[in-house]
């Protein structure tokens, strides 16, 4: 399918805010992604579950064009990001917030000049103003104003998740992606973080994308869960995503995978193990 | 995940499915150079095309500036006074056979000037710049914060890559500089008060035979050289492969890669000024 600029099919108020249309992705011979379609409204929050290695973080960053597509559009608000220039998607992108799976704080930087980072670059506000907003923006996550000039290296997982939540708010989004944002930390400060998700949600009509395999953070953060299926392990003709619904549909759901995931169960994994096992001698 | 493979039906006849796999191979690496080959002048362009379009602020190029002019001079003189030394070392007792010791100066000078300061002081920056900004921004790419850099709207070539390579570009020739400079310092020190050649001859045989055309010439050179370290640094770096070993051969590679195209810009370089200098003086004299 060739790439298209636009998907102005649809009238703009009916339009999704993200829009997937048939995508695939492939890394060299390696197919990750197969045949995504998948509309997200405006003010929704999803929670993208799925196994390791089902294309969860991919997905997520063909939405913001971190990664092309090798066949199929992805739409931002009716944009093609993939087909724009860099200009033209540095105007798209900070409309995004991007929470990394492992924060990707600056290392060179202060935690003041991470969060700030955003504003210098495209806003034109004073240096005092600035630094009235990161305080503001770090107390927003429960963290005190003496960790500002402090460097990434010297926080704990859970703060640094929280400084990246406060950079990724920074101008206000409009829309949230988060990559397993409660992967590595302890429960109570997985919590925490679930807490500040719903938080955002509640204080903007933000929409939200939340990829984790933490079934406790999608059951309390999301209004609907889609659920992804490796590649490797689909029949012909098997739609990837095997689930989109509503968060109590995963508990009454018939098909053996979803449950399987939910559950925790290692069933035919285990079998696959130790025959790898007793293959390889 | 499992990989898609390709049924070979012709592999069952040995020899032929062994020279195919042959064929195949040498293709598959032929293809990867081209691929590499486009992907590195894509690279280029799109660097160059910030760089003359959007200059970074010079709080974002003075760290990079300092990192790679300030911090480099020490070994850069290090490595100029001994590339001197070494060349009278090795020079003196070939030319005290014809008894022309005293043309020593004119040798060091000319060799430091035309290719031993610009070659060596690159390749000892691209060890210690090149690899260190492949492996600072091969860290960046591994922990994500390249694309947390694009996903706040800013392009990471422009923010990068832009202030290293016009740091590299500026800051390399001036280094060139400092290795010349010192070279001609250790080459004068060892030849005149250790080995006790005559000052004035030594001095007034390199005023003859070494020029400003020979400086500007090396000069000329290490911009070069200084712009391959920097892209080809910058790209190993952006290209990295997950995990501290891919951060490992990115480093390697930028170092590797540098040296090999520097070699060959001073091929180039090398063929393209003598061809402009007898051009310009065709009556030029000979060392000998």
């Amino acid at each position: 399918m060739a790439q298209s600029d636009t998907n102005d099919d649809k009238p703009h108020a009916e339009r999704p805010l993200v829009d997937i249309v048939n995508m695939h992705v492939s890394f060299g011979n390696q197919e990750v992604l197969r045949g995504i379609n998948l509309g997200i409204p405006r003010g929704q929050t999803v929670a993208i579950i799925g196994e390791s290695g089902c294309g969860k973080t991919v997905l997520l960053k063909t939405i913001i064009a971190l990664i092309h597509p090798t066949r199929g559009n992805v739409y931002f608000d009716g944009q093609n990001l993939a087909t724009l220039s860099d200009r033209q998607l540095t105007s798209q992108r900070i409309r995004f917030g991007f929470l990394f799976q492992m924060a990707a704080l600056f290392d060179s930087m202060t935690i003041a000049e991470n969060v700030a980072f955003p504003l210098h670059q495209h806003t034109r506000k004073k240096q005092g103003e600035i630094d009235r907003i990161v305080l503001d923006r770090l107390a927003e996550v429960g963290l005190p104003p003496s960790v500002r000039k402090k460097k990434p290296a010297e926080l704990s997982g859970g703060m640094r998740k929280r400084v990246g939540l406060a950079r990724a708010l920074v101008l206000d989004p409009e829309i949230m992606l988060y990559d397993e944002p409660t992967t590595g930390l302890d429960p109570i400060m997985s919590d925490v973080i679930n807490e500040l998700i719903l938080r955002t949600r509640d204080n903007s009509s933000v929409t939200s994308i939340v990829v984790t395999h933490d079934m406790k953070t999608a059951r309390k953060v999301a209004d609907r869960i889609v659920m992804l299926y490796p590649v490797s392990r689909l029949k012909s003709g098997e739609s990837q995503v095997i689930l989109d619904d509503v968060p109590e549909a995963i508990d009454n759901t018939s098909d053996s995978r979803v449950s399987q995931f939910v559950e925790g169960e290692a069933g035919e994994r285990l079998m696959e193990m130790k025959e790898g096992h007793l293959m390889s001698g | 995940m499992s990989t898609i493979t390709e049924e070979r039906p012709l592999r069952r006849w040995r020899p032929l499915g062994a020279t195919l796999d042959w064929i195949a191979n040498l293709g598959e690496l032929v293809l990867t150079w081209i691929v590499a080959l486009g992907d590195i002048s894509i690279f280029t362009y799109r660097t160059v095309s910030w760089m003359l379009t959007r200059i970074p602020k010079w709080g974002i190029m003075l760290p990079s500036f300092y990192q790679i002019g300030v911090l480099s001079l020490p070994v850069v003189a290090l490595t100029g006074t001994f590339i001197g030394m070494v060349l009278a070392v090795q020079s003196y007792d070939q030319f005290r056979v014809l008894g022309l010791e005293s043309r020593l100066g004119a040798v060091i000078n000319m060799s430091l000037m035309r290719e031993l300061g610009p070659v060596l002081a690159a390749t000892m920056l691209a060890g210690r710049v090149g690899s260190s900004m492949a492996a600072e921004l091969g860290t960046m790419r591994v922990t994500e914060q390249i694309d947390a850099l694009a996903s706040m709207g800013s392009n990471p070539i422009q923010h990068l890559v832009v202030p290293r390579l016009i740091g590299c570009v500026m800051l390399i020739p001036m280094l060139t500089i400092m290795a010349d400079f010192m070279g001609v310092v250790g080459g004068h020190f060892y030849s005149v008060i250790l080995l006790g050649i005559d000052s004035h001859h030594y001095w007034s045989n390199t005023q003859k035979l070494v020029g400003s055309f020979d400086l500007f010439a090396g000069l000329f050179k290490s911009i070069f050289f200084g712009a391959a370290i920097g892209i080809i640094s910058c790209h190993r770096g952006f290209h990295c492969s997950p995990g501290a070993e891919g951060v490992g051969q990115a480093a390697t590679g930028a170092f590797v890669y540098s040296f090999v195209v520097i070699l060959i810009i001073d091929l180039i370089l090398g063929i393209l000024t003598n061809m402009v200098y007898y051009t310009l003086w065709p009556d030029a004299g000979k060392l000998i």
